[in-house]
């Protein structure tokens, strides 16, 4: 038996590494000063967030943090990669495996049993060819799985997805970002049975259908078969489906095999427990999905939560009971909202049913009340769950008015403002109420980020975060706290404001903005500062296009658009021709290394397949632009807040794999978009193939080719924090992808804040790429063509800005380097000891040159 | 307005007629037709081989400070945006933003910093700074 050589307390021992064992471990250690946890988990990394699982489909770097179970907490001991073998409740020890084959025996004094279970495999033959989506290792696997078939077979792979409940239809969606064409198949006739009743269920076959899902209803594959030429899905009745990847979804098994002959199963598997969540043997609990609470078993986070709450109460001696299950549930898919909480099929006896259903816009929602039409008992929403996020904490309450009038229908699809009751749970999944919401709001937390960091609220599977925003702003106003958006001291407004502002009142200058939205609104004594200048200065060339460096807009420029040029440390500039998509003949390189010899630049490669020039004087731009317009070259923008480049890989024209002309497509982009201001620089990729040798994932607009057309990815981003962009939509065509795309820049311009690059934009989007993908695929705000219309006339009116500078010499004087000494270039005419160098330093040499 | 407009600056500096003027007016250094400067885009001037920053204000007052950023040392200062906190005119370096008082010289931003200010004065609506 290995000696226990922590401090003392009691020996508690968790087999299992879910979300249930976190939450308990996480309880007991906040609540018990002296204890001794032993967590053993097969897995080869601490507990992590299973239900937040889909999201590494989009983030292969997502780890799933659940919150940070200590590391060095000497309460705890992390059995990672370790097979719990065997308990022995009598001796009260249990035995162990590790990765290395090792066995030990550990004693304990109570034993929590959180074992999860198995994905099932449907029981037909070629079942184990079929892969499962349960952990992080699964979703790697298909990750890999996916991009070898793609890379094998030259063409987009087929999967199916065998059952169409929560769990499968995240599996497809995963399998869908991943690049796969994915077929659902499901034994009943609408998807996601246990949530949805028919209509519910019927509507969100249409949406999947809608949204290029292929569904197989009504029918269980009978074999999988393995073929020469492929895999084939065999069916009883109807045609056999071909298929290169199978992924087995059609419901868990508890993993009960420790209790085998010891405790009491459950009459579907798993370990009975009572409403303590106590086993039928002594000083052993239960919880999570094997626990079988009044004969069943639930798959679902906030009941296991709950089971785990209930026993670390019970283990630092408090009298805690689990309610039952709360079953409510709501499908993270992009682009298909649903949910269903309560009694959903409205089983309750009298119960009555509200409805709106809009078969044709893809809606339907239900409330289920209690039969005085009053209380709340359930509902379903799919198409549309808006309303969900607030009506959920209300569940067996007394509702605050008219049941439909909490439907989309009346409410115009805005979520009801409803004054929740202080124990009314926003958060079900870690337990947050909307009195502890208040009470932090009232103890100083300003803001959403820090709400979640101090109640926990949302950080599990998020779908809470909309109320819980709405009371915590609820509490702020009623606290006469403001959320300041201000820009700065000169105007009250947000940059996505004044963008409005400016847009609908067609001002034109500055001194014209101050005068209207000023703080105050006169220019005399308003003069603006460098948070607001640039911002007008941005707004105005988005809508207006004129020349930036025009008589009244050269003074707002920030300081690299002042010199149409990237200054330097030193106060020197940096020089950077566009070359799109990294495409450049022999003879403009030539130009390229004249250019950078005759003025003794420094010469590099940029990240963005460009070539920068440094060390440029201000006075001596314009003639370098001189002979770099003269030899074709444009300008790159590298200094604004605009497109910088397009990066591509060589595409079809040269790659063995590419599918589509990737060069070509990234010209297109970067001349469509060349020059447009936006809130902050932006990157596009496109990639000839899904081996993505562009990094396209890692561009606020990334196009990645399918042999079908292209794949288009919105909000990545490299910097500081990066993102990875997410799928928006499918399989384009050239026209659709160069339309979509506009909408999706122009919306981004119009609504992001001050320095706010795409992925941070869509983040802090309420809705988020759900809202973008409506925006911008659905016109849900009937915007698109004013969207488009912006690129359009931006197209007309582009003119590159060192062409337009060079031909007018009245804007060449702000180039010169002293007004009065126009023509006074390196020290200044007292010798080197007063007026320092303009170029302070020596040029840096290059490596090898010294 | 023409900002271009050619100037003779050998003209406009030609010394002062008395003994007494010039002992006066010594240094004072006419810098540019106050024409030549654009409201609110600061310009860079030699002053007695100082490099300084001139700033135009809309009420044709102009103010003076180093072109020398403190912060970085480098001769930038010219190039940063002109703006106002609580109605006081201001200069924002363009390297790392701080914000200068344009009258005081004092830095808004980090108390540790301060930049030179020079007088100036606008005489026959010719620009003239001040520099020992």
């Amino acid at each position: 038996m290995s000696a226990d050589e922590r401090p003392g307390g009691q020996r508690i021992a968790v087999v299992g590494g879910g979300p249930a064992a976190h939450r308990l471990v996480e309880a007991l250690l906040a609540r018990r000063e002296e204890v001794r946890i032993s967590l053993f988990t097969e897995e080869p990394w601490a507990p992590y967030d299973r239900v937040a699982l889909s999201r590494r489909f989009t983030d292969p770097q997502d780890a799933l943090p659940l919150g940070l179970l200590p590391a060095e907490d000497a309460r705890l001991e992390l059995h990672t990669g370790c097979r719990v073998t065997g308990i022995d409740p009598a001796a009260r020890t249990l035995t162990a495996v590790d990765g290395a084959g090792d066995g030990s025996t550990h004693a304990w004094d109570e034993l929590v049993l959180a074992t999860g279970s198995d994905a099932a495999r449907p029981d037909i033959p070629g079942a184990q060819d079929m892969v499962v989506y349960r952990t992080i290792d699964d979703v790697d696997r298909l990750r890999d799985h996916v991009a070898e078939l793609t890379a094998t077979l030259g063409r987009t792979p087929r999967a199916a997805v065998i059952g169409g409940g929560l769990l499968g239809l995240e599996a497809a969606g995963g399998l869908r970002v991943l690049g796969a064409d994915v077929t659902v198949v499901h034994s009943r006739p609408w998807v996601m049975n246990a949530q949805l009743d028919e209509f519910g269920g019927r509507t969100l076959n249409r949406l999947l259908d809608g949204q290029g899902y292929a569904l197989r209803l009504g029918e269980r594959p009978t074999a999988l078969e393995q073929r020469p030429e492929g895999r084939l899905l065999r069916f009883g009745s109807g045609a056999d489906l071909e298929v290169d990847l199978v992924v087995a979804a059609t419901g868990i098994t508890p993993r009960d095999e420790l209790g085998a002959g010891i405790l009491e199963p459950g009459p579907r598997g798993g370990f009975a427990i009572d409403d303590s969540c106590a086993t039928s043997v002594p000083h052993v609990w239960a919880i999570g999905e094997v626990a079988s609470h009044r004969g069943e078993c639930m798959g679902l986070v906030a009941p296991a939560n709950t089971m785990a709450e209930v026993v670390a109460d019970r283990l630092c001696g408090g009298t805690g009971t689990f309610p039952g299950f709360d079953t409510a549930a709501k499908l993270k898919l992009s682009g298909l909202d649903v949910a269903s909480f309560g009694d959903g099929f409205a089983r309750s006896p009298g119960a009555l049913e509200v409805v709106y259903a809009d078969p044709t816009g893809g809606v339907y929602q239900k409330l289920v009340v209690s039969e005085d039409a009053r209380t709340l008992l359930g509902g379903i929403f799919v198409g549309d769950a808006s309303p969900y996020p607030s009506l959920r904490p209300l569940l067996g309450r007394e509702l605050p008015g008219e049941a439909g009038a909490f439907l989309s229908a009346a409410g115009g699809g805005s979520p009801v403002d409803l004054d929740l009751p202080d124990d009314a749970q926003i958060c079900s999944c870690r337990d947050v109420s909307a009195g502890a919401l208040r009470r932090a709001v009232c103890e100083g937390c300003p803001d959403l980020g820090a709400l979640k960091a101090c109640t926990g609220v949302g950080t599990q599977c998020g779908s809470c975060l909309p109320a819980a925003q709405k009371v915590m702003e609820q509490q702020m106003a009623e606290l006469g706290m403001e959320v300041s958006t201000a820009l700065c001291e000169h105007f009250a407004l947000s940059r996505s404001e004044m963008f409005e502002a400016v847009r609908s009142t067609r001002l034109t200058t500055f001194s014209q903005i101050i005068s209207r939205f000023g703080t105050p609104a006169d220019p005399r004594v308003n003069l603006g500062c460098d948070l607001c200048k640039p911002v007008v200065a941005s707004v105005l060339a988005t809508l207006h296009g004129e020349y930036i460096l025009g008589a009244d807009r050269g003074g707002l420029q920030d300081t690299n658009d002042r010199a149409l040029a990237n200054m330097q440390k030193d106060g020197t500039y940096s020089v950077v021709p566009r070359i799109p998509a990294g495409e450049i003949t022999p003879a403009k390189l030539a130009v390229i290394a004249e250019v950078a010899q005759e003025y003794g630049l420094y010469t590099k490669i940029t990240g963005a397949q460009r070539i920068d020039l440094f060390g440029a004087r201000l006075e001596q731009l314009p003639a370098i632009w001189a002979r770099l317009v003269a030899a074709g070259f444009e300008s790159g923008q590298a200094y604004g807040k605009a497109l910088r480049n397009v990066k591509s890989c060589v595409g079809s024209t040269w790659c063995r794999f590419g599918v589509q002309d990737s060069v070509a497509m990234a010209i297109t982009l970067e001349e469509r978009f060349r020059g447009l201001r936006s809130p902050h620089k932006m990157k596009f990729g496109v990639s000839g193939c899904a081996r993505e040798c562009a990094e396209a994932r890692g561009k606020d607009v990334g196009v990645i080719a399918t042999p079908e057309g292209w794949n288009l990815y919105v909000g990545g981003n490299g910097g500081a924090t990066p993102a990875h962009a997410q799928l928006l939509a499918k399989d384009l065509d050239d026209e659709t992808l160069l339309r979509y795309i506009d909408r999706y820049v122009v919306y981004y311009i119009r609504t992001a804040e001050r320095l706010q690059r795409t992925a941070r934009w869509m983040e802090e989007l309420p809705g988020g790429i759900d809202h973008v993908h409506d925006v911008v695929v659905k016109d849900s705000l009937g915007i698109a063509a004013d969207l488009e219309q912006v690129v359009a006339e931006h197209q007309l009116t582009y003119r590159d800005e060192w062409a337009a500078t060079l031909e007018d010499p009245e804007r060449l004087r702000r180039f010169r380097g002293f007004v009065n000494a126009p023509e006074v270039e390196g020290p200044g005419p007292d010798g080197p000891d007063r007026g320092r160098p303009v170029v302070a330093g020596p040029r840096i040499p290059l490596r090898g040159e010294l | 307005m023409t900002l271009t407009a050619p100037f003779d600056l050998a003209a406009s500096t030609a010394p002062a007629a008395t003994a007494a003027t010039a002992a006066a007016d010594a240094a004072w250094q006419p810098v540019c037709p106050l024409d030549v400067l654009e409201p609110l885009w600061a310009e860079a001037a030699l002053v007695h081989g100082e490099q300084v920053a001139l700033v135009r204000l809309p009420s044709d007052e102009v103010l003076a400070v180093s072109h020398r950023d403190p912060q970085s040392e480098a001769y930038v200062m010219a190039r940063g945006i002109v703006g106002s906190r609580n109605g006081i005119p201001t200069l924002a370096s363009p390297l790392h933003k701080q914000v200068y008082e344009l009258s005081t010289g004092r830095c808004l931003t980090d108390p540790d910093l301060r930049i030179r200010t020079f007088p100036v004065r606008v005489r026959d609506r010719v620009v003239e700074v001040l520099a020992a």
